[in-house]
C-alpha cells in the first residue's frame, strides 16, 4: 500500500510585476510512490527543493500541476483536507515555532482539540503520545522550560496524538545540539519501529540518512537518486557534483580507492568499515 | 535566568483557594469590587477587610508577597491621599494656617481612599496568585463564551492572549541574543543622553520585529498543519469543574456583599 503517491509533480511560483514575469520552477515532474512503514529520507542542499516537497506531502502547497495523494486522497479535494493533514502530520525545524500551548500536555492535546475528540478519548491519547516519545514525566512543564531535543520531541507528541499514518520532518534536527540530534532521532527511529509509522526525513545530515530504509535525492527540483542508502552512497561522485555530502566512512572507502585500495563501497556504517579495514590490514 | 519568567504572579502552592474554579475566582472578584467601592462607613471597610485577610490566609503565601505587591503602589497612594486632604474644604477645621485648610471630610475621604486601594491589592493578588495566566484566559473565555452569540470574537481573543502569553518569554531569549549580537559588532546601548539611547533602541526592534513576523507566520503554518480552525467544534483538554467548595465559596462573598449593603443602608 502507498501511502504518499506524485503523479508528474510540477510546482512553480511566479515573482516581479505584471510586465516582467518571472516564473521560478521548484520541482519537475516528481513521480513517488512512498509505501506504508517506510522510513524515507530526503536529501538536497538549501534551495534544491526539497521543503517544498515535503509542504506538498500535506495540503500546505498545491502541485501547480500533476497530482499528489495522500493514502489515496487527492490533495487538492478541499473537503477532506483535515482528512489529509491527520494522515499526514508535519513537524518543522523551529520547535519553539510549532508550539502552541504554554503547557506540554496541553500543546500535545491541541490537534486533538481542534478536531473535537471527546475528553476521555483525549486524555488517554495525549498520554499515550507523551508516552511514545518519553516526555511523560514533562507533562506539566512549560515548553521554556525544556531543552531543544525535548521541545521537538513534544512537537513530535503533537503530531503523533492525532495518530497519523506517516509523520513529515523538515529538517527537525538542524537547529538542535548533538545530544538534542541524538534523542530526535532515536524517537523518530522507534515511531517507526515500534509503532509502524511512516517517515518522512528531509535532512542534510548524512549519518541521518544513513539509518533510514530508502534515500531521495534532489537536486534542482528533480530526483537523482531514490534507492537503498548503501547504492546511494556509494556513488560518490556523483553526490559530490550536485554539493552534497558523503557520511565519512564512504568518504574514507571513496578515497582510499583513489589510492587504489579497493574496499566495498556499499559499506556505510562504522562498525562494517571497521570489519572491512581489519580485514584488509590482517591480509 | 529570564528562562524561568513567569508572567503574572502565580504562586505554585496548593490551598483552597488555588484549588477553586477559576470561573467562580472571577466572579467572587467582581463581587468583591463592589462590596469595597460600595461601602461608606467604617464598619463596612471592616467587613471588607475581614473577607479580605480570610481570603489571603486561604492562600497560605506569606504576608511579605502581598506586602511586596503594595508596596510600589505606596507612594502613589500617599500622594492622592495628600491632593484629598488639601483641596476636601468641608466638613469640621481641624487645622487652618494661610491657604492649607484640612477639614475632617477631607482626612476621611483619604483614609477610605487608602484602605479601598490597598484591599482592591491585596484582593485581586489573592487572584493573580492562585491562578496562572493561562486558567485565567481560558476561565475568562469560558465566561465571554455566551457573547459569541452576538459574534464576539472571545475564541480568538483567548487564543491570541494564549499565544501571547506562550512567546514572551521566547522573544525576552531573542531579544537578549540580539542586544548581545549588535554589543559585538560595537553598537553603544547605555551611553549617550535620552535620545542616543532611542535611537540606540532602532538595531535592536527591527530584527526582533522582522523575527517576530517570521515566527508568526511559521507557527500559522504549524496551527493549521495540526487541524486549526478558529474555535467551532473545539473539546477542550483542560476541565473546569466546579464544586461544593466553589458553591460555598460564592455563597460566602454573595453573604459579604449583602452584609455590608445592609451596614450600609442602616446607617444612613
Amino acid at each position: 500500500m502507498s501511502i504518499i503517491r506524485t503523479e508528474n509533480l510540477c510546482f512553480s511560483y511566479k515573482s516581479g510585476d505584471d510586465e516582467n514575469q518571472i516564473i521560478t520552477e521548484v520541482l519537475k515532474n516528481i513521480n513517488l510512490d512512498i509505501k506504508k512503514g517506510e522510513f524515507v529520507s530526503i536529501l538536497g542542499h538549501n534551495g534544491s527543493g526539497k521543503s517544498t516537497l515535503a509542504k506538498h506531502f500535506n495540503a500546505i502547497l498545491l502541485p501547480s500541476s500533476g497530482k499528489v495523494y495522500i493514502d489515496g486522497i487527492d490533495t487538492s479535494d478541499e473537503s477532506r483536507l483535515f482528512d489529509i493533514r491527520k494522515r499526514a502530520g508535519m513537524v518543522f525545524q523551529n520547535p519553539d515555532n510549532q508550539i502552541v500551548a504554554s503547557i506540554v500536555e496541553e500543546d500535545v492535546a491541541f490537534a486533538l482539540e481542534n478536531m473535537g475528540v471527546p475528553y476521555e478519548e483525549m486524555r488517554k491519547r495525549v498520554d499515550d503520545a507523551l508516552k511514545s516519545v518519553g516526555m511523560y514525566e514533562y507533562r506539566f512543564h512549560s515548553p521554556n522550560q525544556l531543552s531543544g531535543g525535548q521541545k521537538q520531541r513534544v512537537a513530535i507528541a503533537g503530531i503523533i496524538a492525532m495518530r497519523p499514518e506517516c509523520i513529515i520532518l523538515d529538517e527537525p534536527t538542524a537547529m538542535l545540539d548533538p545530544h538534542g540530534r541524538r534523542e530526535v532521532m532515536k524517537t523518530i527511529k522507534n515511531l517507526n519501529k515500534e509503532y509502524g509509522i511512516t517517515i518522512v526525513l528531509i535532512t542534510h545530515y548524512m549519518n541521518e540518512a544513513v539509518e533510514s530504509d530508502r534515500v531521495i535525492v534532489i537536486d534542482r527540483g528533480e530526483i537523482i537518486l531514490d534507492d537503498i542508502p548503501e547504492n546511494v552512497f556509494s556513488q560518490a561522485e556523483k553526490m559530490k557534483n550536485i554539493g552534497l555530502d558523503i557520511p565519512q566512512t564512504s568518504e574514507l572507502i571513496y578515497l582510499l580507492g583513489k589510492e587504489g585500495i579497493k574496499l566495498d563501497s556499499h559499506i556505510i556504517t562504522e562498525e562494517k568499515c571497521v570489519e572491512a579495514l581489519y580485514e584488509l590490514l590482517k591480509g | 535566568m529570564l528562562k524561568d519568567i513567569t508572567l503574572g504572579q502565580y504562586f505554585p502552592v496548593d490551598s483552597i483557594i488555588h484549588r477553586l474554579d477559576p470561573r467562580y475566582k472571577i466572579v467572587m472578584i467582581m463581587i468583591y469590587m463592589i462590596m469595597i467601592f460600595s461601602g461608606d462607613s467604617v464598619i463596612c471597610l471592616a467587613i471588607g477587610f475581614v473577607y479580605t485577610a480570610l481570603a489571603v490566609a486561604l492562600t497560605k503565601i506569606s504576608l511579605k508577597v502581598y506586602f511586596k505587591s503594595i508596596k510600589p503602589v505606596f507612594p502613589f497612594l500617599l500622594f492622592t491621599a495628600l491632593l484629598n486632604i488639601l483641596f476636601i474644604r468641608d466638613g469640621d477645621i481641624y487645622f487652618h494656617w494661610k491657604f492649607i485648610k484640612i477639614t475632617s471630610e477631607g482626612v476621611n475621604t483619604s483614609i477610605f481612599m487608602m484602605v479601598r486601594i490597598i484591599l482592591l491589592l491585596a484582593g485581586t493578588s489573592v487572584l493573580t496568585y492562585s491562578t496562572s495566566p493561562i486558567v485565567l484566559t481560558d476561565a475568562v473565555e469560558r465566561l465571554l463564551s455566551p457573547l459569541k452569540k452576538i459574534k464576539f470574537p472571545v475564541h480568538e481573543l483567548a487564543m491570541m492572549m494564549s499565544i501571547a502569553l506562550r512567546f514572551i518569554p521566547v522573544l525576552i531569549e531573542e531579544t537578549n541574543k540580539i542586544i548581545s549580537a549588535q554589543k559585538a559588532r560595537g553598537a553603544e546601548l547605555d551611553s549617550g543622553n535620552i535620545i542616543a539611547k532611542a535611537k540606540s533602541l532602532i538595531p535592536i526592534l527591527v530584527p526582533l520585529l522582522i523575527s517576530s513576523f517570521r515566527r508568526a507566520e511559521e507557527l500559522a503554518t504549524a496551527m493549521e498543519c495540526r487541524c486549526y480552525n478558529g474555535g467551532e467544534g473545539r473539546t477542550r483538554l483542560r476541565q473546569m469543574k466546579s464544586g461544593k467548595a466553589d458553591y460555598i465559596a460564592l455563597s460566602v462573598t454573595v453573604f459579604f456583599l449583602i452584609l455590608t449593603m445592609t451596614v450600609n443602608i442602616k446607617l444612613k
